[in-house]
């Protein structure tokens, strides 16, 4: 089918055995391919040199401080939620040097890093993954210095989104309204669908660029009964989250609860570790490094990805302004849930629970919200009436 | 002489609310009085049997100590109150005042009043009360004086 | 979204905005005996210096590090950018022995701005204590050159000593204009000041301005601004009115590294000036 006729808004059913056409398309074009693979016990995102590097057959158990791949008894490409990773650093690197600066006679100057990113196709992103990807546009582009390597990234990135029909043990998108159904930001959506021995996936043209790619390969317009299927699966997914986050009033909630002795009990528990904020999706803080060699003749600035759980990361006089597991905690959860809100227009938090499983000790956003709203009544505060 | 005191002494926020009868009284042991720079008003271990109101001018509160001669611990201006050694046993002073610029002030009767309180205890309550403020007021400055918070982060 | 089908990828055009811009060091004037002045120029002679009053630079020291540190200078000056600082750490210390000619590299301004002409026909009150008066320079550079758009001005500046006392020459010539009210406080005296000892906080409950159309300007300690805006309040002056500069930990200084957060804001760009009452729920809290 020409791409004419291939227009946003269109179902086309591609054949699960056709799926390795799909990925060796996008290389053909010139894209790198990354997705779901699986490495050392986990499903993490890598490159994909063909549908044999996808975990066919897997699915995982996720709970507070608990991640185990366990076999499935069918062929699914995604049957599982998502693992420790996110697509994060394929926009916004772990580690990228911005300059170098060179010293000669008493003078220096700097020669700022051309940025030559490579072109990415994303296969799998969840729609929780999509909103976290809106989200991070909010921060780096939209505030009065735009982060130009970023822009440069996103805008070079090509995304296959994936509606998940299974909801995870941890996963609370729907809390949030920002998945399973992917609306948005998507060049292709995919619904994976085994059913009665057939395995397909319905395909959701999001863009021209989108129409353009499917035109390679073979594919069939869906019918309305397997577009209802399909859509029934994901609300399936829907109905049946591991977790739920009431955010009725939720920024206030955390505004008025700063010195609840709820903080003083999560001292004991939190490691600041940093793992939430290394899972987390939308996480942005990052750090800038200065650095030099022994001969002093060459320098370098450096931005490096940062975590406000980090012993120096409020450092300012001499000591840090939240020294404690305590204030560290209190900061992430109420930054996530409530100071976001006011900063960027929007939760940080997009439902994912990859903070809930990777922490080691099995600290919860959806109960501590919880414990606070439950704090409040048990004292016979009302939200409403603006408590203190 | 007595009415243009009585003024100040009303409008004065120290002196605020008070029943007419209590501000005559007081007015009536207050005085006024004129120091040249370098004056000493109170003098370390001295009876105190006075405070003052300072209308204009800057006062310093010294300790001699030894090896490092008189030192000022704090200054006090115009508007606030010099001396509470009058209200509690053993009424003396604990530091030296000395005047660094010609300062006007008004003098109470520490004797006086002391006595009248023990007699009015509504007078005395109200005295108290206000002492307490700038025995306050003053222990708060010297916390963040004593803080150093200028100096340098360890 | 761009379609990367058609368009081959375009080299970086845009500078990213965490490369500095070279100035060289014209001069470095020692204060106090750990507080320097910076005289910067731009390298690139075209550069016109503009700023406001209050904001911050990002000075960088090849191969050390980067620092915000506070305008210090006049804003009616195009050609010279000061800056003052304590030395403290590697960075400022390293700082502190430049030589005139030497490179630094400079990002900014940035942050808010002390609102001098958004109040003219009303009374100042300035507070400030230690390094806290470098931002507060360029409001009175200001303020001064244009003197009759202003009320009443008090300035109120605490020093640990004597000798930590910054910008001496200044101060006096202030002191002596007729229209301007300057008072001077030291947590310590040294023998042979005959000026006020204490902290600044009584100079506020007596200093001589009219609350109900006064604004005030702090900076300092945080704990000399927390008991001066409660002498404020006492005296009356309503917190919209209030204005203070705060710090907090800069690396980016461009919104987005998220270290100079405090609670929703961030200091570098909802900042450093602050209007008291869009930070009165959180100011003086313990480890926001």
């Amino acid at each position: 089918m020409s791409p004419q006729a291939l227009r946003s808004d269109k179902h086309v059913i591609v054949a699960a055995r056709q799926f390795d056409l799909l990925l060796q398309a996008l290389k053909d074009v010139g894209f790198e391919v990354v997705g779901p693979t699986l490495r050392e016990g986990a499903i993490v995102y890598g490159q994909l040199a063909s549908v044999k590097d996808l975990p066919e057959g897997w699915t995982d158990e996720q709970e507070g401080g608990k991640y185990r791949l366990i076999r499935r008894t069918d062929a699914a490409l995604f049957g599982y939620s998502v693992g420790p990773v996110t697509w994060k650093k394929f926009l916004f690197p772990p580690v990228s040097r911005l300059w170098k600066a060179e010293r000669a006679n008493g003078q220096f100057q700097i020669i700022p890093e051309q940025q030559r990113p490579t072109k990415y196709a994303l296969v799998g992103v969840r729609a929780c993954d999509i909103q976290a990807l809106a989200i991070l546009d909010k921060v780096f582009l939209e505030g009065p210095f735009p982060d130009p390597g970023y822009q440069l990234r996103r805008a070079n990135v090509f995304i296959v989104a994936l509606n998940c029909t299974r909801a995870g043990g941890t996963c609370f998108c729907a809390s949030l309204g920002s998945g399973p159904k992917v609306t948005a930001g998507y060049d292709l959506a995919l619904t994976e669908v085994l059913k009665n021995g057939d395995h397909y996936f319905v395909v959701h043209v999001g863009t021209e660029a989108g129409a353009r790619l499917l035109a390679r390969i073979p594919h069939d317009l869906a019918s309305e009964e397997e577009v209802a299927f399909a859509d029934n699966q994901v609300a399936e997914a829907s109905r049946r989250m591991g977790r739920t986050l009431n955010i009725d009033g939720i920024k206030e909630l955390f505004y008025r609860n700063s010195e609840s002795p709820r903080w003083d009990g999560l001292a004991n528990r939190c490691l600041s570790c940093a793992n939430c904020t290394l899972v987390c999706p939308t996480c942005f803080c990052f750090t800038v490094e200065d650095t030099t060699e022994l001969t002093g003749v060459h320098a370098e600035r450096t931005r490096k990805w940062d975590s406000c759980f980090t012993t120096d990361f409020s450092y300012i006089h001499g000591s840090s302004v939240r020294p404690t597991p305590r204030s560290k905690y209190r900061q992430w959860i109420t930054h996530k849930l409530a100071y976001w809100q006011d900063q960027f227009g929007s939760s940080g938090c997009v439902g994912c629970g990859h903070c809930i499983t990777w922490c080691p000790v099995g600290i919860d956003i959806t109960e501590e919200a919880r414990a606070l709203r439950e704090g409040e009544l048990r004292a016979g505060m009302r939200g409403e009436e603006g408590g203190r | 002489m007595i009415h243009t005191l009585e003024n100040v002494i009303r409008e004065h926020p120290f002196f605020q609310d008070l029943p007419d009868h209590l501000l005559e009284f007081i007015a009536g042991c207050a005085k006024n009085v004129r120091f040249p720079e370098g004056h000493v008003l109170l003098q370390e271990g001295d009876p105190a049997n006075e405070f003052y109101f300072i209308r204009k001018g800057l006062v310093s509160i010294e300790l001699i100590i030894p090896n490092r001669g008189p030192t000022t611990v704090q200054t006090i201006g115009e508007g606030e109150i010099l001396g509470w050694s009058w209200v509690s046993p053993p009424y003396r002073w604990h530091f030296n005042a000395r005047a660094l610029e010609p300062t006007r002030a008004l003098v109470f009767d520490g004797k006086c009043l002391r006595t009248k309180c023990e007699q009015d205890y509504q007078l005395g309550f109200e005295m108290l009360k206000r002492f307490a403020t700038v025995i306050t007021a003053r222990l708060d400055a010297t916390r963040l004086q004593l803080l150093d918070i200028y100096g340098k982060p360890s | 979204m761009a379609n990367p089908l058609e368009q081959e990828i375009s080299e970086q055009v845009t500078t990213d905005p965490l490369v500095p811009q070279l100035y060289r060091t014209e001069r470095l004037k020692h204060e106090t005996d750990d507080t320097f002045t910076m005289s910067l120029v731009p390298t690139n002679g075209n550069s016109r210096i503009s700023f406001l009053p209050g904001q911050f630079n990002m000075l960088y020291i090849f191969g050390v590090g980067e620092v915000p540190i506070s305008i210090s200078g006049d804003p009616a000056v195009t050609t010279v950018l000061e800056h003052t600082t304590r030395s403290v750490g590697t960075v400022t210390k390293r700082m502190g022995l430049l030589k005139p000619g030497e490179l630094v590299g400079v990002r900014g301004p940035y942050g808010t701005h002390w609102p001098v002409s958004e109040n003219e026909g009303r009374d100042f009150v300035i507070v400030s204590g230690g390094i806290g008066l470098a931002p507060l320079r360029p409001v009175l550079y200001h303020m001064m050159a244009q003197r009759e758009k202003y009320r009443k001005i008090v300035l109120l500046y605490g020093a640990r000593t004597p000798e930590d006392i910054l910008y001496k020459r200044e101060l006096e010539r202030w002191r002596g204009k007729f229209d301007l009210e300057v008072q001077v406080t030291v947590d310590r005296a040294a023998s042979g000041w005959r000026g006020n000892v204490g902290v600044v906080t009584p100079l506020v409950a007596r200093a001589p301005f009219n609350p109900t159309n006064t604004v005030a300007f702090l900076c300092g300690p945080e704990v000399m601004m927390r008991f001066a805006v409660m002498e404020l309040q006492k005296r009356g002056v309503p917190h919209e009115r209030i204005y203070l500069s705060m710090e907090r930990n800069m690396k980016c200084a461009l919104g987005y590294c998220g270290h100079c957060q405090y609670g929703p804001m961030f200091v570098c760009k909802d900042g450093p000036v602050f209007r008291f009452d869009n930070i009165a729920s959180i100011f003086g809290k313990g480890e926001i």
